[in-house]
């Protein structure tokens, strides 16, 4: 899958784990869950009315582009939550929704 | 004991505007959503990165040390409530949110210092993962060490497009365009006002200087015709150069923005009287010289009301402090306010410069395709807001919300907004300031259901 961001310095941090659409990704400690999901992959949440990819837009928290999911159902703003080891988040389909 | 004074926002302006009241022995709540102080500009990185204060502000790394240093020494003489978001006013006070924990805040006055987003003109292609803010490109770099692609293209206008462009130079990636939608003739009617200061001048002068030297290609007096890409991200820019060639640019990211759009919706909360900005080209709160807004005991500073910019904020920070000393009979010198005025002043000249050299291109929403996507939360196109401008006889912005909803999705139009009010008017063939601004409501941002409430 294609990351969108790219990480220019600060590469020396530890890592944290976290499952990502049922699969493990790692990110580093002091990322946001919005800089977690892109450098792994290139999208947080689908548009509600299109069902296409969206990957935020503003990073300050304007924009309400970057809801993601938890697997336990919570949403997080993923550009100003910080990841934490052991995260378990759904960038596509909500489960309890289409069950 | 009286109500405090609550200062929202730890920005520039917040910070100063904090400072100034600690000074006369107050202490205030300070409100801000960041985890961390230091506004949008100034912002700051985890406390686990390492990068030195050079790295991350440039020119300006004093300033935002001093900010910051500031700051930390404040706080044993405020009421620092930092991740907490201010979604709605009630009588007893400020709604408050956080970690899902929902307080009421009283106050007895406020320093409102919101701060800004980018200003943003919607382009076909505009939703699609990599195309961001130039605000956001800015922050991904300053406080995540990231870079938004490995080739974006920065399109828009304003200082900040080669500002950001320069850092992305400097962090080792390498821009493919900067494509700028006003003219080198268009910019040098700002001159005048530009060079009221002469050393922010010569800095934006040397970014594009060593732009080109790298051998970005800039353009200027473009159109943008479309973003390309995927489900996975963009291939390309389509635009057309100022001889009318439609031209492509391959990129992987796209940073847009065109200026700045004031953070004005909890003024509007408090209904604080509003007045339309011709310099800027859109609606803010009315506020006297010193920051007064037209309700008592609310007061506004920096990017907020006037966009002036961060060393501005932090000037009219400090001044709305003063005035709200002055309005309790507390000691203010006659001269703290004259120096303030007057530093504001050539802040005043220099923004104006600005505003002329790098113009909102409004005539741009106005030729948007029918099919555009306007309105990103919901997906309202520019067609359904000119079928509520004619066929459905929607006079004001907010009648057209109501009936095709542009503005209506969970962000409330901070993106869409002005660019929708732009569609509007022009549909309806009339000045963009009488179709009105976007009415707020709250909450001002989406709540968790699941909140408690804290008494």
């Amino acid at each position: 899958m294609t990351a969108l961001f790219r990480r220019v310095d600060e590469t020396g941090r530890r890592g944290v784990r976290l499952v990502v659409d049922g699969y493990e990704v790692t990110a580093l400690e002091g990322d946001t869950v919005l800089t977690a999901l892109l450098t792994n992959g290139s999208r947080l949440r689908r548009n509600e009315f299109d069902g296409k990819p969206r990957a935020g837009f503003c990073l300050m928290g304007a924009c309400q582009e970057c809801w993601v999911w938890t697997e336990s159902g919570e949403e997080l703003r993923a550009c100003s939550t910080d990841v934490r080891d052991g995260m378990r988040l759904v960038t596509k389909e909500v489960p309890w929704l289409t069950r | 004991m009286a109500d405090p004074v609550i200062v929202v926002g730890a920005g520039p302006a917040g910070t100063r505007a904090a400072q100034r009241l600690v000074q006369a022995g107050l202490r205030p709540v300070v409100v801000d959503e960041n985890e961390r102080q230091g506004g949008q500009i100034y912002r700051r990185q985890s406390e686990n990165f390492s990068r030195p204060a050079e790295k991350l502000y440039g020119a300006e790394a004093a300033r935002a040390r001093a900010l910051h240093t500031d700051f930390e020494a404040l706080r044993p003489h405020i009421d620092y409530r930092p991740g907490t978001m201010v979604w709605g006013v009630a009588e007893e006070g400020l709604l408050t949110v956080r970690d899902r924990a929902v307080a009421t805040l009283p106050f007895s006055a406020i320093i409102i210092a919101s701060g800004a987003t980018d200003r943003i003109m919607p382009v076909p292609g505009w939703t699609l993962p990599g195309v961001y803010s130039l605000g956001a490109s800015q922050i991904a770099l300053k406080a995540q060490a990231c870079a938004v692609g490995g080739a974006p293209v920065f399109m828009g206008t304003g200082p900040l497009l080669y500002l950001v462009a320069w850092q992305y130079l400097r962090a080792g990636v390498k821009p493919a365009a900067v494509l700028d939608t006003n003219s080198l003739a268009t910019r040098l009617r700002g001159l005048r006002g530009m060079m009221t200061r002469a050393r922010v001048l010569a800095h934006g002068v040397r970014y594009m200087a060593e732009l080109i030297r790298a051998g970005v290609p800039l353009h200027t007096g473009i159109t943008p015709a479309r973003i390309e890409g995927r489900e996975d991200g963009v291939t390309a820019i389509v635009w057309q150069d100022a001889r009318g060639r439609l031209r492509r640019t391959a990129c992987d990211a796209v940073a847009t923005g065109f200026g700045l759009r004031a953070e004005t919706q909890l003024a509007d909360l408090l209904k604080c009287d509003f007045v339309f900005d011709r310099r800027f080209t859109q609606w803010r709160p009315r506020v006297d010289p010193d920051g007064r807004a037209s309700r008592a005991n609310v007061y506004l500073a920096g990017d907020g009301v006037l966009l002036r910019g961060a060393d501005a904020a932090e000037t009219a920070g400090r001044l709305a402090a003063c005035a709200l000393l002055q309005d309790r009979a507390l000691p203010v010198g006659t001269d703290e306010i004259a120096d303030l005025r007057g530093i504001l002043a050539t802040m005043d000249r220099f923004a104006e410069g600005i505003a002329s050299a790098f113009p909102w291109p409004a005539h741009m929403a106005a030729a948007l395709p029918d099919d555009t996507v306007v309105c990103r939360c919901e997906n309202v196109t520019a067609g359904d807001i000119r079928h509520a401008a004619t066929a459905l006889d929607s006079p004001e912005i907010n009648r057209a919300k109501a009936l095709t909803r542009p503005g209506m999705g969970r962000c409330q139009g901070r993106m869409c907004g002005l660019a929708a009010a732009e569609i509007l008017a022009a549909a309806r063939g009339v000045p963009v300031e009488q179709v009105g601004r976007i009415r707020t409501a709250a909450p001002l941002k989406p709540l968790p259901l699941d909140c408690t409430v804290t008494p």
